[in-house]
């Protein structure tokens, strides 16, 4: 560092001060970044190229409703809109249902749009449960669509979706 | 063995639907995540749980790495007949968990 002299503004050298604390780990970072780091580095994003996209959510949805067209309604996905923290987001899917042995809810199938896989969960009920709702904590790893879809004994489904807001995403943060 | 908390009543009226809650301690690494070396850590989930009532199956679930560490699973029954709730949830690496409730219906 300069040594400071005498004619130079009290502020002047304040400045010069802030300048050189910037330059000064940056470019100790861009002495010591080995060619290691560097491969940890792009490693990291490698994973997070495969994400399911939307494509891989319809073909999620098909291979459990086998093509049966899919309505709207009779289920409630109740999952916050805007969630802080990705790594457990908490999920009740409800389904209107009388949940007798002539008509009840068989399963209630979860997917996402852009976690890495479009699975979230699948779960088997039957009228031994008499109500139709599961509750479970998930991670989303970006903001993205939800979807809710049940399968009734009659051979009908029925589908909910919600779009959430993640500000801080799962899966994607390191460990350390 | 797994830390484990389950939430049931202790008695039931018959025909009366109780809210059964399971959490079980667990990482749900999900195999997608790089660790301090930037090699990815392998995926180590459970992938199974089920419920069972006096032996008959009364909720079954499949997981995936989208579910969150120490899962938490909550569902409802109908309380049929007095015995045991038996919980058992099983995933990657020879994992297996079981826990039994007692119940009494009347």
């Amino acid at each position: 560092m300069t040594p400071r002299r005498p004619e130079r503004s009290e502020a002047k050298s304040r400045d010069l001060f802030v300048h050189r604390q910037k330059m000064g780990p940056s470019a100790a970072l861009g002495a010591t970044v080995g060619r290691r780091s560097f491969l940890a580095g792009a490693i990291t994003v490698v994973p997070f190229a495969a994400h399911a996209t939307p494509d891989a959510l319809a073909a999620a949805v098909k291979e459990v409703t086998g093509g049966s067209p899919v309505h709207e309604g009779k289920v409630k996905l109740d999952i916050p809109p805007l969630v802080e923290n990705g790594n457990a987001v908490p999920l009740t899917v409800k389904v209107d249902s009388p949940m007798t042995p002539d008509d009840h809810v068989k399963a209630i199938h979860v997917f996402n749009e852009k976690n890495p896989q479009p699975h979230v969960f699948n779960a088997w009920l039957s009228p031994a449960n008499g109500r139709a709702l599961v509750s479970t904590r998930i991670k989303l790893a970006d903001s993205q669509k939800v979807v809710a879809i049940a399968e009734t004994s009659t051979g009908e489904f029925w589908s909910a979706h919600t779009d959430v807001i993640v500000t801080i995403a799962a899966c994607v943060e390191d460990v350390t | 063995m797994a830390n484990v908390l389950v939430s049931a009543p202790k008695t039931a009226k018959k025909g009366q639907v109780v809210e059964i809650k399971a959490l079980i301690m667990h990482v749900m690494e999900t195999g997608f995540r790089p660790g301090t070396n930037g090699r990815i850590i392998p995926r180590n989930i459970i992938q199974d749980f089920s419920a069972t009532w006096n032996g008959r199956e009364i909720f079954r679930m499949k997981m995936s790495p989208a579910i969150a560490a120490n899962p938490f699973v909550s569902f409802s029954a109908v309380a049929s007949e007095s015995g045991t709730i038996a919980f058992r949830w099983s995933g990657d690496e020879g994992f297996l968990a079981e826990h039994q409730v007692a119940i009494t219906v009347t």
